[in-house]
């Protein structure tokens, strides 16, 4: 039983109110923060914890944090990141649902140990029932002297307030988000200069996703080091994993990093197997725009080592064999799953979700779109998947932000993996509307057929 | 160009409406209060149901920005209507795991129960519906939201749908 | 203080703070990467188009390592000792090749009834850079047509959201009432509601323009770019921020149209009024000056040519191998 650090609590009835949560050594770390710790070693022990950005870049936090611009006289921001958006990611609304209150005492820590007095928590439109759970909690945490002017006597005064998005995955990219902010479009910002120079209203500014804010309060309360013993390598502390799809048990897990992923996927504490007593087909480990591996070249390796929930090992074999651990997306096909079908419903959430301010992006992911859908419903051509990763190479890497390279992934991995089955969806266009291509052989070695039903 | 009817009756704003406009407005910074866009939009949707020319005209003016910028801005995230909608707007998330647990037959099957394509609106006024992409809920797939609280429904079945849709049809009589 | 970069062999010291395309600007040549939405005269411009991408296979003599992605020459600034590949890497031009493909994708290649042509950056750009087909098999993008008033003509299916006009409002005029609506490749130009772009300066949106999304509504299939003479002219301007310094497009002696003068990658030396360019169409309104240069690479210069040494070309071996073609196309000139 791995330890819980940000979901310890998750089951105490009440935990979303600030009574329980307080009763439960909630809001410890801003006591210990704010009356005994300087800026500097807040930052100082969020470096030496290791935690890593749980959006799905995986940039060190505490490096972003000390990036930060302190000139004279210039406000400093601290914004949270809830735009949660990646298809296949839903920790944060979890997390924001249940147990707000880690996400305010977080906020409170950082913005401290970053200098900022106002913050925002950035949270997508859609979620107006969380916008509305933070803003009674931030009202619970103010009226208990933990915001506003003078917090705890300390003379440390933080005003936080949620802003809600207007329905744009694109705003999930940090520049943005600020520009989304600014009350703009969602266009991300040509960099540099980056945030932590110019970032909201032109301050220096530092941009965190749910996950990595709420992951400092355990980081204060217990030390850096003591959190970088959990995980393995590189890969330190826990994460929430989104576990969806085809899997039995659905929902939000905090795993110890280096969790193996086969021991991730079928044991009863997490998700419990494929559902149905099916077999399974794919995953897609970090959210919709890591690369998609079959299950076998999944669960071992290129070198035949076991795969480990870790930023290392999911990359393992880069873009060949490996994939990513972006936000912790899990999403298990099972062999009902046409992988066709799939690469075009992403192309299509891409495509629609392009914000249209570079071309590559704005035309690249209308046409692999395009391409795809005639693909599925039975006109391709065979040329069309060179095509398609010709298209996926003209967009990867010549965008302005990252959404390029995550719409090119998921086609280009699909195509390299199961390559037969969208040739056989030339072939056999008229068989590919009503019947599924199936396992074939990608799901070798792994008889798990036979898994007993719980 | 969107096509928006031309000829509307012009919008006003309540007192108690302008009040939460100016409580946001009082979270940023002084001469910083475009930011205030997003959230007063989702406010006026929420009372009109949609966005209309004059109402973004009158967002514009109490901002003391461009008209330009707020169409810009509402044009640009997918939750702004554009279009006068059913007092009911289901909105069913479409993307890869939904899909792939029946987010399309579901689709498929409001789509029938309703009458209507998506994008349209039921006689009755009450109803419209249509896919959106991911909506971050995909352990409890399929879903579907309804605003203007956003309510969330999860694991969707075609009876559940049913139940649904007969609760707001009773809510709306009421 | 200066900082030094070389740029496909070529070094040059330059302002700190200038972009890798203004240190190319400087040096000229075959070596200068072409740029479709930035305008050095419009604050934030460029980086939107991604023509401009190049190889910083040198960061800087500080930190010597390159750059993991190919970077918007336009937006990125020079470091002192930074060494930079355009013509002369191959990732560069291929990556170049993919971005026209992909601008010209929706483009409609109206061309033969286009009034940019021949004065057209899109076109160009697409003769230097572009394949003879595409391989885009699907019905090409189209928008309802709107009306923004009897001075400019939008047509907004050739339009590649260079953003420049929207630029061009809010820096050089006093209100903007169009802008970009919607998002991804549904995004356009617009008015949203049925307005005119009118107003003192509102016609330099058609010279920024790059393609014949925003034309001369007073020139529209009046005549061919390429047939008409243009001549500068200049008048006493009472616009306070206009100073009255065109080019008049003559065909005989009629003057068909008017429009600022541009300067050698297209961008106009001077912004000027809505008065001088729609309203004063008679020889007897302009102080005649000469005529106009126009580069001896464009149509409009069909049949009298001038000589232009080739600066670049001869100088530097490198240069001359990975831009053959380009060489020998210039040498038969």
């Amino acid at each position: 039983m791995a330890r819980k650090l940000l979901l310890e609590h998750i089951n105490v009835p009440g935990i979303n109110t600030f009574d329980v949560y307080r009763s439960k050594g909630g809001y410890a770390a801003v006591e210990k923060a704010l009356k005994t710790l300087t800026p500097e070693e807040v930052v100082e022990e969020v470096k030496k914890s290791g935690l890593r950005g749980r959006g799905g870049a995986g940039f060190p936090t505490g490096m972003k944090w000390s990036f930060l611009a302190k000139p004279e006289g210039v406000a400093r921001y601290l914004v949270c990141n809830a735009d949660e958006s990646e298809p296949g990611t839903f920790k944060d609304r979890y997390l924001m649902t249940y147990i707000p209150h880690l996400l305010i005492e977080g906020m409170i820590v950082s913005s401290f140990a970053l200098g900022a007095k106002v913050s925002y928590i950035y949270v997508r439109g859609e979620m107006m029932p969380q916008i509305r759970i933070l803003e009674k909690a931030i009202a619970e945490a103010k009226n208990a002297g933990f915001l506003g002017k003078n917090i705890l006597g300390t003379g440390y005064d933080l005003e936080l307030y949620v802003q809600p998005g207007g329905g744009a995955y694109i705003c999930g990219e940090e520049t943005a988000l600020l520009e989304s902010l600014e009350g703009k479009r969602g266009n991300p910002r040509i960099k540099p200069p980056f945030p932590a120079i110019a970032g909201l209203y032109g301050c220096p500014t530092v941009v965190n996703n749910v996950e990595s804010i709420a992951a400092v309060v355990p980081i204060i309360n217990d030390g850096g080091e003591e959190y970088a013993k959990i995980g393995i390598g590189r890969s330190t502390g826990t994460k929430l994993i989104s576990a969806g799809g085809n899997v039995k048990k659905p929902g939000v897990y905090e795993i110890d990093l280096g969790l193996p992923v086969e021991e991730f996927l079928y044991s009863d504490e997490y998700c419990g197997g494929i559902a149905n007593g099916k077999r399974l087909k794919a995953v897609v480990a970090g959210g919709s725009s890591v690369p998609i591996l079959p299950a076998n070249l999944f669960f071992k390796t290129i070198n035949n080592e076991p795969r480990l929930m870790s930023y290392e090992s999911l990359a393992d074999g880069g873009f060949v064999s490996g994939t990513m651990m972006g936000s912790g997306g899990f999403i298990a096909y099972d062999e009902d799953q046409c992988i066709v079908r799939n690469t075009w419903n992403f192309t299509r959430f891409y495509h629609h979700e392009s914000c249209g301010q570079c071309s590559p992006c704005r035309e690249g992911t209308g046409w692999m779109e395009k391409v795809l859908h005639r693909l599925e419903h039975g006109h391709g051509k065979l040329s069309d998947m060179d095509l398609l990763v010709d298209v996926s190479k003209k967009i990867e890497g010549n965008t302005i932000c990252p959404l390029g390279d995550a719409a090119a992934w998921p086609v280009a991995s699909a195509i390299r993996h199961f390559r037969d089955e969208f040739e056989w969806h030339v072939t056999n266009g008229a068989e590919a509307v009503t019947r599924n291509y199936g396992l074939a052989h990608y799901a070798d070695p792994l008889p798990k057929k036979e898994e007993p039903v719980a | 160009m969107l096509r928006v009817e031309e000829t509307q009756t012009p919008v006003t704003f309540s007192p108690e409406l302008i009040a939460k406009f100016d409580d946001i407005v009082s979270r940023y910074p002084a001469g910083k209060q475009k930011s205030a866009l997003l959230p007063i939009l989702h406010l006026v949707q929420a009372e009109f149901g949609w966005l209309s020319t004059s109402a973004m005209d009158k967002v514009a003016e109490y901002l003391k920005i461009q008209d330009i910028e707020v169409y810009e801005v509402a044009s640009f995230y997918s939750m702004y209507f554009l279009k006068p909608q059913g007092k009911y707007v289901l909105e069913v998330c479409r993307t890869g795991p939904c899909e792939i647990v029946g987010a399309g037959k579901i689709m498929d099957y409001i789509e029938q129960k309703l009458g209507v394509k998506e994008g349209e609106v039921t006689a009755d006024g009450l109803f419209s519906w249509r896919g959106v992409e991911c909506l971050a809920a995909c352990g409890y797939a399929p879903v579907l939201q309804i605003g203007p609280e956003y309510t969330f429904y999860e694991n969707l079945t075609n009876s559940s749908v049913d139940t649904l849709i007969a609760d707001l049809k009773a809510k709306a009589k009421n | 203080m200066s900082v030094k970069v070389t740029i496909d062999g070529i070094a040059i010291d330059v302002e700190p703070g200038t972009s890798i395309l203004n240190a190319a600007r400087q040096i000229g040549g075959d070596i200068v990467p072409p740029a479709m939405c930035y305008y050095s005269k419009l604050k934030d411009s460029g980086g939107k188009c991604r023509t401009c991408l190049v190889k910083v296979s040198k960061g800087s003599e500080k930190d010597p390592r390159p750059m993991p992605k190919l970077v918007a020459s336009c937006r990125t600034a020079v470091m002192d000792g930074m060494e930079v590949q355009n013509i002369t890497s191959p990732e560069v031009i291929e990556a170049r090749k993919g971005i026209v493909e992909i601008l010209l994708l929706n483009h409609p290649l109206d061309c033969p009834i286009c009034d940019q042509a021949g004065e057209c950056d899109l076109q160009n750009l697409g003769f230097e850079h572009g394949a003879a087909k595409t391989r885009y098999e699907f019905d090409r993008r189209t928008f309802e047509k709107i009306d923004i008033g009897d001075k400019i003509q939008l047509h907004m299916t050739r339009c590649i959201l260079c953003y420049r006009c929207v630029f061009t409002a809010d820096q050089i005029t006093d209100h903007r009432i169009h802008g970009i609506l919607n998002r991804g490749d549904h995004s356009e130009i617009s008015t949203y509601i049925h307005a005119a772009v009118d107003n003192d300066f509102s016609g330099n949106v058609i010279d920024v323009c790059p393609v014949g999304a925003l034309t001369d509504k007073t020139f529209r299939f009046k005549n061919r770019v390429w047939f008409t003479k243009p001549v500068d002219a200049h008048r006493d301007c009472d616009h306070v921020n206009c100073n009255g310094k065109v080019t008049l497009w003559y065909k005989g002696e009629e003057v068909l149209r008017v429009t600022a003068r541009k300067d050698q990658y297209g961008e106009v030396e001077e912004f000027i009024c809505n008065t001088c360019r729609f309203d004063k169409k008679k020889t007897s309104d302009w102080v005649i000056e000469g005529p106009r240069k126009i580069s001896n690479k464009s149509v409009i210069n069909s049949n009298h040519y001038d000589f232009i040494p080739l600066p670049v070309v001869k100088t530097n071996p490198v240069l001359m191998e990975a831009n053959k073609e380009q060489f020998e196309r210039d040498t038969r000139l």
